[in-house]
């Protein structure tokens, strides 16, 4: 374990999972809003605003994150000039939120999407029966029901997210999976060691998250 | 669509108008931005012809884009079959009566589906050669990678769609004398196999899209290929980028409807239950990752 016990290369392993956890916070909670909101346009009755949700979820569902993340890079940042911060780190930061969570909200929208189809049909029909309106149903009725059945799929989603959150390396963030090609490179004596390490720290930050959002899910799950 | 005929009525003429103001307000909003958007890209020179030109010549095509896109599907071609094996054998491990199989084989599962495919490929292409002593190429370490992962969420997907099924499959199957493995193999993986199709052709168009972290390997796939290579040659990032972003989309949305076809073909063949029930509800908690 010499590899770690050295200060410089143990501070660079908790600086690449800090990036890595504050890549996963602030993009799930953008992918959240962004999703429940393409959802919500998704299952509207106005048809412009339906095709704009569809639109949103075939480009970006079918698109490589790696290219998401390359053009917000290239594109908005050396093309367009949006420069998000003076800190180099923290420009490539916030151009890997974005990327990750314009991404990540496709996948967010199909999982409400398919939780809103759980909903039974009698719901929504009783709902417009006492007078509510699309807006009323929806946000009383029909979302608080979907939101628990869309919970095992949220836990995967954030997951996935964690995990892809890796791929702003490839824009030079010095994330974990950066940080580890380092270690790899300077300690070829070690390689097994260090890939050990980085992969256990996942496995132990992500697998307990899976049986949490499972339990969670069970615990919450509408008893129909 | 069964969702949006369930939230709100057949629009009465009140509703058609609210409909028709909020389409427009929402349209020109849209266009507004379309627009805001083409003048950004106008003022970076992003738009002139000849960032466009290199792809109405055919050496773009020959040179760049096609062996791109065949080394792309090189990669997912096999990374898909290995790990559709992977997934299989790994699922039925996993469900063996013998403990020092199913524990070990979980163990694997659960490890290769935390651990982020890029972390995976950098292992294999910068850290076995120094264990192995000998070069791992680009291919191998791209191909390995998704194996192992995808394998494990294929395997998960298998193991939850076998486990759904009713228990008398298998004890019917046994009451006329198969043995375990042809259960397996004749009854539970076929349904299961079917029952979960949506969620395994996910997870290959995940796969597919995840051969674009080939680039970091230096494997020349289609981003490898099409994004830094050719705007290397021609200096037009982003044109380039569109186009392949063009390119995976389309090969993704036929890989989806491929599924939907296939799923609609097989899915005569069952009995139909009430339409509420889709999916078997244990298995809501395998989702394609990616």
């Amino acid at each position: 374990m010499h590899v770690f016990t050295d200060p410089k290369n143990f501070d660079a392993y908790v600086s690449g999972f800090l990036w890595i956890l504050k890549l996963t916070g602030a993009s799930a909670a953008t992918a959240l809003v962004l999703g429940v909101l393409l959802a919500a346009m998704r299952v509207s009755p106005v048809p412009v605003l339906r095709g704009f949700g569809a639109a949103w979820v075939n480009i970006f569902r079918n698109t490589p994150l790696t290219l998401v993340v390359f053009f917000c890079y290239f594109g908005l940042f050396v093309t367009l000039g949006l420069s998000l911060s003076q800190d180099l780190d923290l420009n490539v930061f916030w151009l890997g939120v974005i990327g990750l969570s314009t991404y990540t909200s496709a996948f967010v929208c199909e999982a409400v999407r398919s939780g809103i189809n759980t909903v039974p049909t009698g719901q929504a029909e009783a709902a417009r029966a006492i007078g509510l309106t699309f807006g009323q149903t929806l946000r009383i009725v029909v979302l608080p029901q979907a939101a628990r059945s869309v919970i095992a799929p949220f836990g995967s989603i954030l997951i996935a997210l964690c995990k892809n959150a890796t791929i702003v390396g490839t824009i030079g963030l010095m994330e974990s999976s950066n940080v580890m090609k380092d270690l790899i490179n300077f300690n070829g004596d070690a390689v097994i060691q260090i890939f050990l390490v980085f992969a256990g720290t996942f496995a132990a930050l992500l697998i307990p998250t899976g049986y949490f959002f499972g339990w969670l899910a069970n615990k919450l799950a509408v008893k129909r | 669509m069964s969702t949006s005929s369930v939230l709100y009525d057949h629009p009465g003429p009140r509703a058609k108008v609210r409909n028709t103001v909020l389409s427009v307000v929402f349209g020109v909003a849209l266009l507004g931005l379309v627009y805001w958007i083409y003048t950004k890209f106008d003022q970076a020179n992003q738009l002139e012809a000849w960032l466009w030109k290199p792809f109405t010549e055919p050496k773009t095509w020959t040179q760049f884009i096609v062996p791109g896109l065949w080394a792309t599907l090189k990669a997912a071609g096999l990374g898909m079959l290995l790990s559709l094996a992977f997934g299989i054998i790994f699922a039925v491990a996993r469900l063996s009566d013998h403990r020092w199989i199913s524990i070990p084989a979980g163990a694997i599962v659960e490890f290769f589906r935390a651990v982020p495919l890029l972390l995976m490929i950098f292992f294999i292409f910068y850290g076995l050669p120094y264990v192995i002593d000998g070069p791992v190429t680009a291919f191998w370490a791209v191909v390995i990678g998704l194996t192992l992962y995808n394998g494990s969420v294929l395997a998960e997907a298998f193991r939850a769609g076998i486990r759904s099924l009713p228990g008398g499959q298998a004890e019917a199957a046994y009451a006329i004398g198969m043995r375990k493995t042809q259960v397996m193999q004749l009854i539970l993986i076929p349904q299961a196999a079917r029952a979960m199709l949506p969620i395994i052709v996910s997870q290959l168009v995940v796969l597919l899209k995840d051969t674009a972290l080939g680039y970091i390997v230096a494997y020349p796939e289609l981003l490898q290929r099409g994004v830094n290579d050719l705007a290397a040659n021609y200096g037009n990032i982003i044109p380039a980028a569109i186009v392949i972003a063009v390119i995976y989309i389309i090969i993704n949305s036929l890989l989806t409807a491929f599924a939907g076809w296939l799923e609609r073909r097989t899915a005569t063949r069952r009995a139909r239950k009430p339409r509420n029930n889709q999916a078997p509800t244990n298995a809501t908690t395998v989702e394609p990752q990616g």
